[in-house]
């Protein structure tokens, strides 16, 4: 009896621990935004952060989007041909990249590489009271150091998404006319014929826009309350890549199908 | 690293990626064909326009001259009603035109086929269609088939 009540409470301790971490999270979120106004005087910092998150991260993104694309086209191919249909290649190629794995396998990349990375940094600051020291010289650290962050992340994730739809295009260009013999015309025209410029692309962008502030919001917050010990921050840089993932994932469900407007 | 080195490896990723972009949007995408510039409307009633949707293209001698803007349902004459975007740069087409629902292929999408007539009056923003045929339904043609076959079959007998 008294063990079967210690378990209850332990799972009601557990529950409303989450949701007091999300309140947090939230408060924080809404400092960082208010805080990201005067970074318009000083873009020099943001600047810093794209090339962090954005700059450092683009040879990932170009590789695998390439490999994406070849493994697309090949696989496409194989299925296509048995319906006489190999012609619609580019078009199985684009639709899939712009509207979801360039958005989702950018945001999954985008969490492992530059998502862990500010997690470790920030949490470091903190171990080592950087953001203490800050705040004793009046600078506001949300300012300083977490708004020019969050914003890098979101102003690098679209263009790194379109960069890795742009050439797993290419990369699907490379295999099924290169290698495999689809007519390099019908490849580009059917493309061109029923990839819509509004439903597809821009719904592609809002995607990666929306992954971008997800993921760069749970690996500064993880960075921010961390436990400042190596082994607190070590914690909190597993948390984003799985958290970062796991939203990724479910956020694209819903993103899909409002966009599809089938619920 | 020095803030020249910085923002020149910033300002190259932004290119690159707005690069990216735009080759997504013309060379992807459909943008160059999707905006009809100034274009103006005309209708056409249809007894039935099997797949027909918003978006589809309307072409004339093959080439896509406009688009599908809106598709709605006639409760008295119990008729279809396309209203048809064409592009303002083809202003001649004749009264007498008719319009065929065709097919891109045998599976392919639905399309409007514009064949002109011979009139001198050209079509104005507003006005309708007279001569129209309606979509080839593949579930009717296979039962007009199976019913010929059938009705052959007894006269053999």
């Amino acid at each position: 009896m008294e063990r079967a009540l210690e378990t209850i409470a332990r799972l009601g301790r557990t529950f409303l621990a989450a949701i007091e971490r999300l309140g947090r999270a939230t408060f924080f979120l809404y400092e960082v935004v208010i805080a990201t106004r005067p970074l318009a005087r000083r873009f020099f910092l943001v600047m810093q952060q794209v090339y962090a998150v954005g700059v450092l991260t683009l040879l990932i993104i170009l590789v695998s989007g390439l490999f994406v694309g070849m493994v697309l086209g090949l696989q496409g191919y194989n299925t296509l041909v048995k319906f006489g249909s190999e012609q619609t290649l580019g078009l199985l190629v684009a639709l899939s990249l712009v509207r979801e794995l360039g958005p989702v396998v950018t945001a999954l990349l985008f969490a492992g590489r530059a998502g862990s990375a500010l997690t470790a940094e920030i949490g470091l600051m903190k171990a080592t009271e950087q953001l203490a020291g800050m705040e004793m010289m009046a600078v506001n650290p949300i300012t300083r150091v977490i708004a020019p962050r969050f914003l890098g992340g979101i102003l690098a994730m679209p263009l790194l998404a379109a960069l890795f739809s742009a050439i797993g295009v290419l990369g699907g260009h490379l295999v099924g006319v290169g290698l495999l013999g689809v007519d390099a015309g019908a490849f580009w025209s059917q493309m061109q014929g029923s990839v819509d410029f509004y439903d597809d692309i821009v719904n592609g962008v809002i995607k990666s826009v929306v992954f971008g502030v997800v993921c760069t919001w749970i690996a500064v917050f993880e960075g921010y309350d961390a436990v400042p010990t190596s082994e607190g921050v070590a914690r909190a840089t597993n948390r984003t890549v799985v958290y970062s993932s796991l939203s990724v994932l479910a956020l694209d469900f819903i993103l899909t199908a409002l966009m599809l407007g089938e619920i | 690293m020095n803030r020249k080195t910085l923002e020149l490896w910033v300002g190259l990723f932004v290119a690159i990626g707005l690069l990216a972009l735009a080759m997504l949007a013309f060379k992807v995408g459909n943008l160059t064909t999707a905006d009809v510039l100034n274009s103006y409307r005309i209708k056409a009633r249809f007894e039935n326009i099997g797949g027909l949707k918003v978006k589809s293209a309307v072409t004339m001698a093959g080439v896509r001259i406009g688009r599908v803007s809106e598709v709605s349902f006639d409760s008295v004459r119990y008729q279809a009603v396309v209203t048809m975007d064409i592009d303002g740069r083809y202003k001649t087409i004749p009264t007498d035109t008719s319009a065929t629902i065709l097919t891109a292929g045998l599976l392919g999408e639905q399309y409007v086929g514009l064949e002109p007539g011979a009139d001198e009056v050209y079509m104005k923003d507003g006005e309708t269609i007279r001569l129209t045929q309606s979509a080839l339904v593949l579930e009717k043609l296979i039962g007009q088939f199976l019913f010929n076959q059938a009705a052959g079959g007894d006269k053999g007998k």
